[in-house]
């Protein structure tokens, strides 16, 4: 065990936010022997993608009825592939409650968008996604663009840069929402909500000129408007990261 | 082609209604032909600030889906006679507005006329929405308390975003911030937010601030637009957004607590 940053009495657990990349299954009908034979076929494509990995099941599309819904059969055919199915996403009532009594969780229908998978011979877009880990993998290529916005970013409104940083040359108002999987600049007033690292880089940070946010988070670490009062508040400063714990410090003039 | 302007703000009582009676009857007793449209589907009260509520036969609506002719339904004004009303439906819900059959009727007018109001009503719901629509420029209509600024920074998002303007890639919609119910007193006491406070967090362009004033109040329900009450302070005050929103330069009143002028105005004008 060893010590954190954390002061006062050490717990047992920390609960943080994450978001995993994960693959789903979209079921259209279910025939066990068909089901076999497709998951079969699917794997011989790309045997290494799908060992040990978790899997959803998007009923979203399924058309066949819900009594020939068997998830013991489904999670038993997986299992056999060294496929963990872990639960399903969307669905009527009484499918989701099929699922429950398989013990699978039940996650939201889902209105994001689906990559489709790629399980052709390329294996290292395949590795991509397989690797459940937080830290993207580094392709030594161009970095990701950044996203600039002129604009300023209103209440009600969300601004996002799925893969790289995000810059913002004006303010960031109350009830607005900015999002980056890597590091967020504001050149104004940081007033809504700024997460960065959202993919869970832990070394991606927040700057911005004025700290006025009601929340700001690093790779699911966040803190929200009260605690962060207390330090640089109303002043120029960056936000980062050390020992699971949010630091800001006053960007110094140089 | 007419200017097409949206009296918005989110946020409900802060006067939007008051406003666009005003800035279009300013307008038009400037010599230019205006109309003002009420897009309050289902609780109209424009009529009854322009205080012609019973000369309301046709609306907005009815003109929509083809039941009467635009002559038929708009009305025009008694004491400014460049000044035209199209009324709301009281009896209709909001969903009655399409995009299509706004569209025909703004463009209909816009042949006819130099500017068009349009009265939003509150919210960011439909009737909202297609008042904001087809603008060039927003009057921002806020009070100077913090959930006002907030809806209207709210709006100002949706009009970046959501207007023809926006979807069509052309230029923005040009937005103008107007405060209303403006009290220097209590701003002094810390009580509201000032003008540099809202205009710092709202960061778009003052066209002027309308004192808190009794007489607003009073000539609403007499159906008389307030720019019209020529002596009060927040007659002029409109009167100074008018002029600024047609590219005047007017410096800014009534931004202080003046007690001294305020007396001064009432021994000159008693």
């Amino acid at each position: 065990m060893s010590e954190t940053a954390v002061s006062g009495v050490k717990q047992c657990f920390q609960l943080k936010s994450a978001s995993v990349s994960m693959t789903a299954l979209e079921l259209y009908f279910f025939d066990d022997e068909e089901f076999e034979s497709t998951l079969r076929d699917k794997i011989s494509q790309a045997p290494g993608f799908f060992k040990d990995i978790p899997l959803i099941v998007s009923l979203e599309k399924y058309e066949g009825l819900s009594s020939e819904l068997d998830f013991f059969k489904i999670i038993g055919t997986c299992r056999r592939h060294n496929i963990h199915v872990i639960g399903v996403r969307g669905g009527n009532d009484d499918q989701r409650r099929l699922a429950r009594g398989a013990s699978l969780a039940l996650l939201p229908g889902g209105n994001q968008r689906d990559r489709e998978i790629d399980t052709g011979p390329e294996t290292e877009s395949a590795e991509a996604i397989d690797s459940p880990a937080p830290p993207r993998v580094e392709n030594h290529g161009e970095p990701a663009p950044a996203r600039i916005i002129n604009q300023p970013v209103r209440s009600g409104q969300q601004v996002y840069a799925p893969d790289g940083d995000l810059i913002i040359l004006a303010p960031v108002q109350a009830g607005a929402e900015v999002l980056a999987a890597g590091n967020v600049h504001v050149y104004g007033p940081l007033r809504g909500r700024a997460l960065a690292g959202i993919h869970g880089a832990e070394h991606a940070r927040v700057f911005c000129q004025s700290l006025e946010a009601e929340l700001v988070s690093i790779a699911g670490h966040y803190k929200i408007s009260e605690d962060l009062q207390d330090n640089g508040w109303k002043t120029a400063v960056q936000i980062q990261l050390r020992d699971d714990l949010l630091v800001v410090t006053p960007l110094e003039k140089a | 082609m007419a200017r097409i302007i949206v009296v918005t703000s989110g946020k409900g009582g802060v006067g939007k209604t008051t406003t666009s009676a005003s800035i279009s009857t300013g307008l038009a007793r400037r010599g230019h032909k205006t109309v003002v449209i009420d897009f309050d589907v289902g609780l109209r009260n424009l009529d009854l600030i322009m205080n012609c509520e019973r000369r309301v036969v046709y609306d907005f609506v009815n003109v929509i889906q083809g039941e009467a002719t635009l002559n038929q339904a708009l009305i025009r004004d008694k004491r400014v006679d460049t000044l035209y009303i199209l009324p709301a439906s009281q009896t209709r819900e909001k969903e009655a507005l399409t995009r299509e059959g706004v569209e025909k009727v703004i463009n209909d007018l816009s042949e006819r006329f130099d500017y068009i109001v349009c009265d939003s009503p509150a919210g960011i719901e439909h009737g909202a929405l297609m008042a904001l629509y087809y603008a060039d420029e927003a009057i921002v209509v806020t009070n100077p308390e913090v959930s006002s600024v907030r809806d209207s920074d709210r709006i100002l998002g949706i009009l970046q975003s959501k207007s023809r303007r926006a979807e069509m890639g052309q230029d923005p919609v040009k937005e103008h911030l107007l405060l209303t119910r403006y009290n220097p007193d209590r701003v002094s006491r810390g009580e509201m937010l000032s003008v540099a406070d809202v205009e710092e967090i709202l960061a778009i362009p003052l066209l002027g601030v309308i004192p808190e004033s009794q007489i607003v109040l009073n000539a609403s329900n007499q159906g008389l637009p307030v720019i019209l009450e020529e002596d009060s302070d927040a007659g002029q005050a409109y009167d100074d957004a008018v002029a600024r929103l047609l590219g005047e330069e007017r410096e800014h009143r009534f931004m202080s607590s003046q007690k001294k002028g305020f007396f001064s105005r009432m021994f000159k004008g008693g």
